[in-house]
């Protein structure tokens, strides 16, 4: 019998659990005025009364006695014919950050941009988006971009003309006499900016990336490959080896990995079969999550785990020696796996060690993937920069040979492995230039800065892959005295051209005609034909085998360090809605923290009681590795290697990054490391050392229970669903047959409540759990659909997080080894739609009611706030605003109360004029004191329904989408209108009727939202795995352990 | 039988005749749209505007009555205006040339339902019936004053007659000897009191709870716009669709002010006002309609002496008043009732076409909307033929209508009152 868990406390001490989470407020509430003796008892009640009588009478007089503002309607001067005021249009444009390329349709709506969709005409990302692209649209109205080009004046950085800085700086380049000029930028995709480059005489480019791939760059090439990154086809792979690649999260392009890799995850109920996934990492990662079998190793043992695994193979080297008996055990099977699918397997490396990726070439050589599963012709160019490269420049800056340094995307004084170093070495630069859109930690220490745009008003192109192009459009006029960096690199080459009409006159001439170009930019997408691929090379093999045993094995403790899904290597981290998208792992937001495993948290004396875990204080410890040293709060986490301690980079920037980047975490860049030839992202060997204080950390899923109910969450393995397929279906008769006797229709006879009848269409979702992997995407698109407030951490803290929609993350183990992981199942969870819903029976004057669509609609300006509703809620969708977070009160400086505490500074960011651009005008910008959720985006729902009458058509399946279904890659979110047979929700139930559940379905709520149950594959055989109903009939031979458990129902 | 034959025959006819002339209408409905978005901005069914009058324009000698004729010229604009004198006399006396069509844009049935539309609007005599919303409601109102007025008397008189039978009262005992104290004045009577002090609470509560209701409401709002515009003159007596201004109104929620360049699509060449009737202000000043003209001049950057000078991305644009003005919670969409809901501007906006300066018409009130919801009919598909066919998958509505149970849906029935049709 497996155990779902979302936290130590549920697992370690149920009872106490449980009458813990039963208060609703788990900390003192703030009356520091009042004793306990209640207003009549205080010292002078009478005066009391009058004050606050005499307040609000006061307070409503003037709100009423207000005069009605006189409003101007403005029209257009001069009207453009196709700009129609209130209608949204979609510009094809393109998504790039550092490499990261994700083609995109730009919600435009008055002039300016308020959503990013995904492109459906891009078939490599197939319309899906990633987090991190969603959240852009937000970047564009930050407050803290740099509005115009500065210069250094002694200290201080003071506002110049590009005129007069393209002539300084050109007559600057002009007399370096000798010295060289360099470009340094992060991966560049764009083929116009590298035509740019390469006319640029005598400019010098190096490619640098925060966290790098120049392993993998290097070990391809000797590989025989070239310089080159393939693509990866995981859809193709029966067997998937994950040895430590975060590929469903961060690794190289994780939306197009998991559209692969969702495609051998969908099951066929009639004939279940499912890819297998295995995962070597060392700590629990994103992907690790829906691995179907993990194995723990320490990061230092990554090329031996290699080593080992190619040896099990085809015995072309010397398996090296292995102590754990389990790691052993695992690399056995997992060669085993991988020979029995020669040519539909593939094996992918996040390591950044030449050599452990030449054994990881060898590896997939050896299982055939190379033309099958890796695919050489469409090379990818998310990542270029070269380790070696970007050492040999910091050298050559500080031997004073270098006399112009320009930077564009790269910020190495923060995140190079030798910060220090990059930073004296660049004071010894005469011209330094920065094109970065904000004051990051390089921008600072730069003798000029010449803001690039944001990509949504950049004209541009990317090819992330060979004979792929995105291009980019603008979609509003530059907000900011920005400049594009490559005008300035024409400039100052001597061409008087700008890059608008460069490009035009590039892809005009490369295309042929202006016709095509004009229609590329239309579908923002362009294919031409891939390269003519590579052959494999086993010559350095050997060497480096034996380099590998050279690797130095840790001693005691190793740190790993990772990027979260949000942040990833720090760009995110000055966007709010980035940093209030809970981790999927730790569910932990604004910050990072050492998560270590179970037995080190016994080592280190942290006990995993309800102090622990219930109180968002954790005991904060200093980890050293050599001369760098860091303060962390940990974080307890299962299934970690037990020596391994993994902390996110990213986090802990600048002051002049903005209010919501500075404060939130701690760098760790410093603790990289170069091996000889490339950038580490470990480090072998950390102390640690007890800070006794502690500090908080905001966690999201602790704040709700489910009480206990275990029929949340459904997930099996496929062994178990191949012998007893109707698991599911049979609860449901048992259901019938105890609620329902007389008619057998569950439905209506088993509740007092008349049944609501939706005479036109009935909306409905369905969520495919084995196609969730926890990203996130669907998060921030809802937070930019709807409007969704950011709280900041003080208040995340108080458990008043906003998020309309959540991914629940539920562990799984047997119960007396909650550390043995045997998975975890990521949940999204939003309102369900309930048909016979709790929450509107309570409510006391109507404000939540139910619609004639099957909706739960929620009228804001009926709502008076008894809260009634969410705490009938079994789901705990429903939110509250405790606070003024979007400045929509009547009352001005109703954000800062004395009594409760200020308001986080993130949250006049997000008011600011500027950044209110940003919101969706046709969704409500609740105020506060009322209750809001999920709405099935109703305005979205409305629009196609109005799109339909206005072309006297039926409503057609896919018009309307919910903002969370458009933005997941993996299609686990499917919507539209369940009356519809034909629909694609209609089917997706017909077709799962084995797999399909609703969450808490005895209590006879009847949800509209069907999730299909989460599947590993695996041959374990899970005993009584469909319900948790059954187990009260287990009676005495229940183990102690799980009768506590048995007192929880 | 041989009697029936005729009758039979008269219904045949009667039915036929019906039908075709209900297809007429429906056909004519359709024209009128396409009407008002493809043609409406230059041409009007009863004057010449900008290009020719299209009433009875088909029965000219030029076309005699041969729709062919009226679709070469449509898709064959730009050859025609140089090639055939017809219609380079055309271009001489109205200037500009009209915009070619494509089949695929305005398929030839369209321009046959334009043509049916302009032919039936041409030939019925223009018989507006001003439907004033307000009639039954001031009729309850008066019945409510008379009420009023009524009992207010029977009170006094009841009054009185109370005095009278207390002083009457007072006369008899004193003539029977029998001893009492002096009545109390009726103002420091206690019931009297208890009472006005009832009343009072009842009436002024009544009018508090009103006037709460009715903040922020701005019913017969009538700013003073920085330019004197008629929409009297234009929509009124000039016949000007709504739409050609208003356009937005058929795309979006947003019925939108026109820009500057819309209104000197027509003023370039109208630079004075003559021909109309005087204008009055609401205080009776007299309006230089000339004047007001001018006052667009200036935002135009327009100088009527050199109008091929005019630039107009040099406009500014003009700072309107705002007079309909609704909450930010409410989500209102102009397209949807016009479009999909088939409501004339006029239900809501009043009789715009009487009126020189704009006032808000309606309350714009949620019990005003959900009234409106209440008893509108949508434009349901009773039949293949009718209506929207959105509505088919309204599978219950269609049953019931067939069974008799209904027979007409309104809004209310689609879900019209729900609170996540107008809030979210």
């Amino acid at each position: 019998m497996n155990k779902y868990w979302q936290s130590f406390g549920e697992v370690n001490d149920p009872d106490n659990f449980q009458k813990k989470v039963e208060d609703e407020f788990r900390e003192e509430l703030p009356f520091e005025d009042m004793d306990s003796k209640g207003l009549l008892d205080a010292k002078s009640p009478r005066r009391d009364f009058l004050k606050y009588l005499g307040f609000s009478t006061a307070a409503a007089t003037l709100a009423a006695s207000c005069k009605t503002p006189v409003r101007k309607a403005i029209p257009f001067a001069n009207k453009p014919e196709n700009i129609i005021p209130g209608e949204a249009k979609y510009y094809a444009t393109t998504y790039v950050q550092d490499g990261d390329v994700v083609p995109i349709l730009a919600k435009v709506r008055d002039g300016r941009p308020i959503k990013i969709e995904g492109n459906d005409l891009s078939l490599f990302t197939n319309g899906g988006t990633t987090a991190r692209a969603q959240a852009s649209v937000l970047d564009l109205y930050d407050t803290y971009r740099n509005r115009f080009p500065t210069r250094k004046v002694g200290d201080k950085h003071e506002e110049s003309t590009y005129e007069f800085l393209d002539k300084t700086i050109g007559e600057a380049i002009a007399g370096l006499a000798g010295k060289s000029v360099v470009l340094l930028t992060s991966s560049i995709v764009s083929p116009s900016t590298k035509d740019i480059i390469s006319k640029f005489a005598n400019l010098k480019h190096v490619q640098y990336d925060a966290v790098s791939y120049s392993g993998m760059l290097e070990a391809n090439e000797a590989s025989g490959f070239g310089k080159k990154l393939p693509s990866y086809n995981f859809g193709e792979a029966k067997v998937i080896v994950g040895l430590g690649a975060d590929f469903l999260g961060t690794w190289l392009s994780p939306l197009e990995n998991a559209l692969g890799y969702t495609k051998g995850r969908k099951i066929n109920e009639k004939n279940p079969e499912m890819s297998k996934h295995y995962q070597f990492e060392s700590h629990l990662s994103t992907t690790g999550a829906s691995a179907d079998e993990r194995i723990t190793h320490r990061p230092s043992e990554t090329g031996a785990v290699a080593l080992a695994l190619l040896a099990a193979l085809d015995g072309s080297v010397v398996a090296p020696a292995i102590a754990d008996a389990k790691l052993k055990a695992g690399i056995v099977k997992v060669a085993a796996d991988l020979k029995a699918n020669s040519g539909k397997a593939l094996v992918v490396s996040g390591s950044n060690d030449v050599n452990v990726q030449i054994i990881v070439n060898a590896i997939n050589n050896a299982v055939g993937a190379y033309g099958t599963t890796i695919d050489w012709t469409r090379p990818v160019n998310y990542r270029q920069g070269i380790d070696k490269d970007v050492k040999a420049l910091v050298a050559d800056m500080e031997a004073g040979n270098v006399g112009a340094l320009l930077i564009y995307g790269a910020n190495p004084a923060y995140d190079y492995y030798d910060a220090a170093k990059f930073k004296s070495a660049l004071a010894k630069v005469k011209v330094t230039v920065s094109f970065n859109e904000r004051w990051d930690e390089t921008t600072e220490l730069c003798g000029y800065n010449l803001p690039t745009h944001h990509y949504l008003e950049s004209w541009g192109d990317a090819e992330p892959k060979t004979g792929i192009t995105s291009f980019i459009q603008p979609t509003i006029y530059p907000l900011f005295k920005t400049r594009p960096y490559q005008t300035s690199l024409l400039r100052w080459s001597g061409n008087a051209t700008d890059y608008d009409s460069y490009l035009k006159t590039y892809w005009a001439a490369r295309l042929q005609s202006d016709d095509a170009y004009n229609k590329a930019l239309q579908d923002g997408i362009l294919v031409e034909a891939g390269g003519a691929g590579a052959t494999y090379s086993s010559a350095s093999v050997a060497a480096a085998a034996s380099a590998i045993a050279s690797i130095k094995k840790g001693v005691k403790t190793e740190v790993v360090l990772y990027q979260k899904v949000s942040i990833g290597t720090g760009t995110g981290a000055t966007n709010p809605w980035l940093q209030e998208l809970p981790d999927a792992i730790t569910k932990a937001t604004w910050d990072n923290y050492a998560m270590i495993s179970m037995a080190k948290a016994k080592e280190l004396g942290v006990k995993l009681d309800m102090d622990y875990e219930y109180y968002p204080k954790k005991p904060v410890f200093k980890f050293t590795v050599g001369k760098a040293e860091v303060e962390l709060p940990i974080l307890v986490i299962p299934g970690m290697n037990a020596d391994t301690i993994a902390i996110a980079v990213g986090y802990g920037r600048g002051e002049k990054l903005g209010k919501t980047a500075s404060g939130a975490g701690k760098n760790v860049y410093p603790f990289t490391s170069f091996n000889g030839n490339n950038v580490d992202y470990y480090a072998a060997d950390v102390t640690i050392t007890d800070m006794n204080r502690k500090e908080k950390i905001a966690q999201t899923q602790i704040h709700n229970s489910y009480e206990g109910r275990v029929e949340v969450v459904r997930e099996t393995t496929l062994a178990t669903f191949k012998k007893n397929p109707n698991a599911i279906p049979d609860y449901r008769t048992e259901m019938t047959e105890d609620y329902a006797k007389k008619t057998s229709d569950f439905r209506r006879e088993a509740t007092l409540y008349p049944d609501h009848g939706q005479p036109g269409i009935k909306w409905g979702m369905a969520i495919d759990m084995n196609a969730c992997y926890g990203c996130g995407a669907c998060v921030v698109a809802c937070h930019a659909e709807n409007n969704v407030s950011v709280v900041g951490k003080s208040e995340v803290l108080r458990y008043h997080d906003m998020h309309w929609l959540r991914i629940d993350r539920y562990f799984v183990s047997d119960n007396e080894n909650p550390d043995d992981l045997k998975g975890v199942v990521f949940q999204p969870m939003m309102c369900q739609h309930c048909d016979n819903a709790p929450c509107e029976n309570v409510c006391p004057v109507a404000a939540t009611n139910h619609s004639s669509e099957g909706i739960n609609q929620m009228a804001y300006n009926r709502c008076i706030g008894t809260r009634y509703c969410a705490n009938n809620c079994p789901f705990k969708v429903r939110r509250f605003n405790w606070s003024d977070y979007t400045g929509a009160d009547s009352f001005a400086h109703n954000q800062d109360q004395e009594l409760v505490g200020k308001l986080d500074p993130v949250i006049h960011q997000m008011n600011d004029e500027l950044t209110r651009m940003v919101l969706n005008p046709d969704v409500t910008v609740r105020s506060r004191g009322v209750m809001e959720k999920c709405s099935f985006c109703v305005q979205r729902t409305q629009a196609a329904k109005l799109k339909a009458k206005k072309e006297n058509r039926v409503l057609a399946d896919g018009d309307a989408k919910t903002a969370c279904q458009q933005a997941c890659a993996g299609d686990a979110i499917v919507f539209g209108n369940v009356h519809d047979k034909a629909s694609a929700v209609s089917k997706m139930r017909e077709e799962n009727t084995q797999r399909s559940f609703y969450v808490l379905e005895q209590l006879h709520v009847l949800p509209n939202v069907t999730y299909l149950a989460k599947v590993r594959n695996t041959d374990e055989i899970i005993e009584d795995a469909h319900h948790g109903g059954e187990e009260k009939h287990e009676g005495a031979t229940v183990p102690a352990a799980e009768k506590k458990e048995e007192a929880n129902h | 039988m041989i009697s029936c034959k005729p009758i039979t025959q008269k219904l045949t006819l009667a039915f036929l005749i019906f039908f075709s002339f209900s297809g007429i209408k429906i056909f004519a409905q359709d024209g009128k749209a396409l009407f008002q978005s493809k043609c409406a901005s230059c041409h009007n069914v009863f004057k010449d505007v900008t290009g020719p009058m299209l009433g009875g324009v088909i029965d000219k000698e030029y076309y005699g009555g041969d729709m062919k004729k009226i679709y070469n010229w449509i898709y064959g604009v730009n050859t025609l205006i140089n090639s055939d004198p017809h219609y380079m006399d055309l271009k001489k006396q109205y200037g500009s040339v009209m915009t070619q069509f494509e089949r695929n844009s305005l398929p030839e049935k369209d321009i046959d339902a334009i043509f049916a539309y302009i032919k039936v609007t041409f030939e019925t005599p223009t018989t507006r019936e001003p439907k004033d919303p307000l009639k039954p409601e001031t009729s309850s109102n008066q019945n409510a004053v008379i009420f009023g007025v009524i009992s207010l008397i029977l009170a006094i008189i009841a009054l009185i007659l109370m005095q009278v039978n207390s002083n009457l009262k007072k006369m008899s005992d004193d003539a029977e000897g029998i001893g009492r104290p002096e009545p109390v004045p009726f103002y420091r009577n206690k019931v009297y009191i208890a009472m006005v002090a009832l009343v009072f609470f009842v009436v002024g509560g009544f009018y508090v709870t009103k006037g709460a209701i009715g903040l922020q409401r701005q019913k017969d709002y009538q700013p003073e716009q920085p330019i004197y515009y008629s929409h009297k003159v234009h929509a009124g007596i000039n016949q000007i669709s709504c739409l050609y201004c208003h356009g937005n109104a058929w795309e979006s929620k947003h019925a939108a002010i026109p820009s500057v360049n819309v209104c000197m699509n027509c003023h370039k060449s109208i630079t004075e006002y003559v021909k109309g009737p005087e204008l009055f202000n609401e205080a009776g000043k007299k309006i230089d309609g000339t004047a007001e003209i001018k006052k667009l001049y200036e935002y135009a950057g327009f100088d009527p002496l050199k109008p091929n000078a005019w630039d107009p991305s040099k406009a500014k644009p003009i700072e309107w008043v705002k007079i309909h003005n609704l909450p930010d919670h409410v989500y209102f969409n102009h397209s949807q009732h016009i479009r999909a809901g088939n409501v004339q501007c006029q239900t809501c906006h009043g009789e715009i076409t009487a009126m020189d300066e704009v006032k808000q018409f309606s309350e714009l009130s949620m019990g005003w909307c959900i009234n409106c919801h209440r008893q509108s009919k949508v434009n349901f598909n009773y039949s293949d033929s009718t209506g929207n066919k959105f509505y088919s998958i309204y599978e219950k509505f269609h049953n019931d209508i067939k069974s008799g149970k209904m027979d007409s849906v309104t809004v209310k029935d689609i879900g019209g009152l729900e609170c996540q049709k107008c809030h979210y």
